[in-house]
Order: structure tokens, then sequence, then C-alpha cells
């Protein structure tokens, strides 16, 4: 029993979609069409078919581009939303269909941290209420004391003065509240960490402390990251693993070295070319056609054919697979599945 | 003689309790057609000193005092008529957010066909002719359909193409961006910026790119300005200070980017955050924040000296500058 906790993955999406029907209510539906009234659903494809695992102790990066499908992956894990189809697997326990009660042990191993610290702190609570709150919610067992030591010892890891404690969320700054928000994540012991963009609000000398404190997160408490950015230069430095999203497939999937040093889908070579550079003067910026297509109409083919410099027609006509490749990416790519790229 | 001089800019915002001080004592200049980049961190000044560079400081902010020498003639002194025909024709600005600029119930033609015919005598026809040139010059695809739209009609990347294409509208000879591609993709910011570079280069328009990204400053700009709790503390050409930066907060911002360190190990800091307004410290205001301050730091505050090559605001540049040297030897 022992080797199949150490073996098996803590998270696993198969087959994971998520719509989201733009028509509520039957009436909406009906249109007019051609002097024909018809019903017609729309939705928005947010998240197509994903599938990937994330080892304990890993952080998992997701990167994209707005609207790609990266915060309601994050939000699927989370329990926030339920998925359209296909399964969500923590610990080898299906977790998208239990119910809330069933959920709740979960939610203290399973923990969020969302991109605007204003908006996941209550205004009208000190920083002491809002972190005693949920050590409180998950250990109705423990005293008051112990409850105040453990916020006490929480507040000392992030870097926040305890003496601050009867403070509101407002008399702090951005990095510090973020750092807060961190804090309330970690005040129940989780084992994994849902990051939704942590930071990418932050100014730049703030988001190397923020960064610092979860890296040293990972290292004292054995954390496992989902973590969701669109920021290439901390997913070189955070992740492990990268997923690429675009509309809300995976394009490629890979260790981060591997990514890094040979991106193989030309969306991820796009997407690496494109972050400006401190040194380079001279960048060779893969110029794409077009814009992301909406969600709502997904192109037939391959999703990413619309601004594709090398799509031909069976782009046009065909989904890819993801392919394993010999370095240990994982490809959806006709054009490099022939050799092509 | 330079495009742009401003001197001893300084811009207070008068508060209930007491005056704060948003910039203090700005001074720098700006050649034709040169690409100059502010850089710095929220709260730093960096926006203030793009509006003000407008006249655009409303209450209860105001212009203390300085001059701002835009072709000879004073902004900060300038009557609201002298004003009006000045912005948006010779000195144009773009924001961060294109539909705080675009006006939801006008469509794109009538909002270009409205602001030249404010500035210029034109008929309408001709005024329509020239905003579907500049649509095209920014690579917007069917711009005569374009004209007819809406900004909601239209994806982010769009609507700043849009801007653009009204900032360059009256052939203005600076153009002030505030953040411009902050709200965008990278991909969409990659080709954003590649095309107000190549509009900057062609036209000869003088660019003022206020960010917070040194990528962005280091690819698009030729002299760059960091700031610092409303000053600047270093100033110069922008491959100077990217390789080779003299004060210990530009070392520390360019430090503290992931890029610079291994991946997985801890990230070079700087400790703390910039100060607010309310509460600058005495001295140096980074002094608090500095690892190299000494007593002096935290007494008086620094004059702008020159030294390699680079214009810096700090007490101990020859001592560090030495360190460094001694230490890379």
């Amino acid at each position: 029993m022992k080797d199949m906790t150490q073996t098996r993955p803590l998270l696993e999406l198969k087959g994971l979609e998520k719509r989201f029907d733009l028509d509520q209510g039957v009436l909406e539906t009906v249109k007019l069409r051609g002097g024909k009234i018809v019903r017609e659903q729309r939705s928005v494809h947010a998240v197509n078919n994903v599938t990937l695992e994330v080892d304990r102790g890993e952080a998992l990066c997701v990167v994209g581009e707005s609207g790609c499908g990266k915060s309601t992956v994050a939000r699927l894990v989370a329990g926030l939303l339920t998925p359209s189809a296909g399964e969500i697997h923590y610990d080898g326990q299906r977790i998208d269909d239990c119910s809330r009660k069933e959920l709740l042990p979960l939610r203290k191993k399973m923990q969020m941290i969302f991109q605007n610290p204003y908006a996941s702190l209550n205004p009208r609570m000190t920083i002491q209420q809002a972190l005693e709150e949920p050590v409180h919610h998950h250990n109705p067992s423990m005293t008051r004391a112990e409850v105040h030591e453990k916020v006490i010892e929480v507040m000392q890891s992030v870097g926040v003065d305890p003496l601050w404690a009867s403070r509101y969320p407002h008399e702090f700054s951005g990095g510090q509240r973020q750092r807060i928000a961190i804090a309330r994540a970690l005040t129940v012991d989780p084992e994994f960490i849902i990051a939704d963009e942590p930071i990418s609000a932050l100014d730049v000398s703030i988001q190397a402390q923020v960064l610092n404190l979860m890296l040293d997160a990972k290292e004292d408490r054995g954390l496992t990251y989902l973590f969701i950015t669109h920021d290439l230069s901390v997913v070189e430095h955070f992740g492990s693993k990268v997923v690429v999203l675009y509309l809300g497939a995976i394009c490629e999937m890979a260790d981060t070295a591997t990514l890094f040093a040979s991106p193989k889908h030309p969306y991820t070579k796009a997407l690496l070319s494109a972050v400006p550079q401190l040194k380079d003067d001279k960048p060779n910026h893969i110029r794409l056609k077009g814009e992301i297509p909406t969600p709502i109409n997904l192109p037939t083919g391959c999703p990413f054919h619309t601004r594709c410099p090398a799509a031909n027609n069976r782009c046009l006509a065909e989904k890819p697979r993801p392919i394993q490749q010999t370095d240990g990416s994982t490809v959806a790519c006709h054009g490099v599945e022939e050799g092509r790229l | 003689m330079s495009l742009l001089s401003v001197r001893d800019l300084t811009v207070k915002f008068a508060m209930r309790d007491e005056t704060v001080t948003a910039l203090n004592q700005i001074s720098f200049d700006l050649a034709k057609g040169e690409r100059l980049g502010i850089v710095g961190e929220s709260g730093a000044g960096k926006s203030i000193t793009g509006f003000s560079l407008m006249n655009l400081i409303s209450r209860p902010g105001f212009i203390d005092q300085g001059q701002i020498l835009f072709d000879g003639d004073d902004v900060a002194r300038m009557s609201d008529k002298e004003l009006r025909t000045m912005r948006g024709n010779r000195m144009a600005m773009i924001f961060q957010d294109p539909m705080v600029t675009l006006n939801p119930v006008l469509t794109i033609g009538q909002q270009m066909v409205e602001t030249l015919r404010a500035h210029r005598k034109l008929s309408r026809a001709e005024a329509e002719q020239i905003a579907i040139v500049k649509l095209r010059e920014v690579y917007i695809p069917s711009p005569e359909e374009r004209m007819n739209q809406y900004p909601h009609e239209l994806s982010g990347g769009m609507r700043q193409r849009i801007i653009i294409a009204m900032a360059l509208l009256l052939d203005p000879q600076l153009i002030i961006a505030d953040e411009p591609t902050t709200a965008l993709d990278v991909t969409i910011q990659a080709d954003i910026m590649e095309l107000l570079l190549e509009l900057c280069q062609s036209n000869k328009v003088g660019l003022i790119l206020i960010t917070h990204d040194l990528g962005v400053v280091s690819q698009m700009t030729e002299r760059t300005l960091v700031m610092y709790a409303g000053r600047i503390i270093e100033a110069g050409k922008t491959r100077e200070i990217i390789n080779d930066p003299q004060h210990p907060y530009t070392q520390g911002l360019i430090n503290a980017l992931p890029q610079q360190t291994l991946p997985g190990h801890k990230l070079k800091q700087i400790p703390g955050a910039m100060p607010s307004l309310t509460a600058i410290p005495a001295g140096c205001p980074f002094s608090p924040r500095c690892q190299y301050a000494v007593d002096h730091c935290r007494s008086t505050l620094p004059e702008v000296v020159q030294y390699a090559g680079v214009e810096v605001a700090c007490h101990e540049v020859n001592r560090l500058h030495n360190d460094r040297l001694e230490q890379s030897a």
C-alpha cells in the first residue's frame, strides 16, 4: 500500500472538459435562422479534453494567454466549478462528483491562492481573524490558544510581523497582503496548493519576495503546486513541469528544462520568442497572424491552425492527438508528428 | 535643441492634512525622435510624470514648480486654449486600457473624424480618408469596415492598435505611452511593441514609454530613467543601465528578475517595499531597503552625479563600483 501512494500521482485529470452555456434557459436558445425557428445552444468551450498528472512534490505550471482556460482548470481542480465531462482524481480518489460534505476533508489538503489578495481577504476582518478562521473551521477540537499559536507561527514563516495581527487588510501593501493570503492557505497545513496568477499583480521586487516565499514553503513543507501563470520567466524559474494551453487544449507538456531548451509546438515557439528579453538587442520574434479565436466557435481541426505559420490541409480538418516525443515531452501537432517541424 | 526639456519639475498633491510631493525636482531632456523609457515600481511617479508632461494633473494635484519646455513652449504655464491645441496634436498619449480612451457609444470612424476635425480644417470625407490610411498603417485588416464598428466589437489587441492609429492621427512630435501593453498577452504585446517602434522610427516621432517591464524598455528605448519615490535615481543609455546599473535600486530591480537566477534557486529579492508618499524617509529614499547604506545615506539626500557614463543619485556609487570591480577580478 505504501508503494502505491509513492508511485501514484497526487492529482490526475482525465479528459477534462468544461463548457459554459451562453444561453441560459429554453427561451434564449430559440432563434430565428433563415425564416425558420431553430433551437441553438451556444457555449464557451473553456477546457477541452485536458489530461495531465501532477506528481507529489512537483510544481506544475500551466501557461497560456488570456482565454486559454488556465484559470478554469484551476477552478475545476479546486472544486469551485464542476466539469462538463472527464474526471479529476486526487490521491487516487475521484473528487469531481463528491458532495460538499465529502469534499471538506480534501479542502484542508488543497488550498488556493488568487491573483488579487484584496479580493480574497475580508476587509472587515482583522488579519488575526482572517487567519484563525480556516484553522478553527478545519480543526474544531483545537483550543483558542493552540489556534493562536498556529497563526503566529505561520505569520512568522511568511515574514509578516505577528504584532500586526490586529490590523485590517487595507493597512497592508499589495505584497504583504499576498503574503497574508499565502499564510491563510498555509495555516491548515495543506499538501497541495493551487495558485492562480499569484504574483501577476505585484511589482518586480515584491514578486521576487513572494516567489521566494512560495519556494521556501515548497521545500519546508513538501508542497505540491499547480501554478497558473502567463509569465514564462516565472515558469522557467518555478516550475518542474510545464503545460502550454491554447484555446482550452494542451499543445505541449514537458519538463521545464526540456521545454525551454527545445520547444516543439509552433505556438510554444512563438510564445517563447515573444517574451521581451533583457540583454538581447535584436529579438527574432516569431510573428503570429491574427489573434486568438473565440472559444465559442472553436476552429475545426487543430485549434491553433488559424494562426499557425505551418498549417496545412490536415491541420484544418483533423484534431492533433498528444504524442509522446523521444525526450519525454508530449506534443499535439501534426507538423511535429510528420517531422515537418 | 531638444524637443522636450523638463527642469526641476515638482508635482504636489494637497491632501486633507498635508501636502505630499509626488514628483520631486525631476529634470530630463528628450531629443527629436528619441525613445525614452521611464521605469519603476508602482508609486514611483512614472505615470504622474507622463500626466504632467501633458499638464493633465488635476486637483488635488498641482505642478508646484519647474518647467516643461516642449519645442520652446512651457506646458506648465499654458492656458487651457493653448493646451487644447497642443494635446493630441503635437503631443499624444496612449494609456494602458484602450476602453478608457475609446468612447463606447461612438464608432471608431466617428471618433477619429472628430479628432481630426477638431484640430484641422477638413471635410468629413477628407478626414475619413486620413483615418483609413492611419488604420492601415497599424495593420488593421479591412479598415473601411472597422470605421463603422464600435469599440466593444474589437479584440483587445485590435483596440490598442486603433489607439496607436489615433495617437498618430495628427502627426504628433511626441507620444507618451503609459504601460501600453500591460493588459495584453505576450504575443500581442510583442506585435504592438514592434508596431510602435516601427512607426516612431519611420515618422521620426519621439516616444516616452512608461513601464514596469525592464525587458520592454531594453528592446524599445535608447535612453532610460529609473524612478523611485518621486525622484529620478538613475538615467542614461538603456544599454548601459541594463548591462551595468550603478544605483543599488536599479541593480536590485534587474537582479530580482527570475531570469537572473538559476531555475529553482532563491531569487535575489529587495527587502521591504516602496515608501508611501506620506512617509518618505530622510536622506536617500532608498536607504531603508539598501544593503549598502551607511549613516550618511540616512541623513543627506544624494545629488545626481555623472558616473561611468550615467547620471546616478547615490552617495556610495564610487565605493560600490570599485567593490564590484574587485569582486569580478
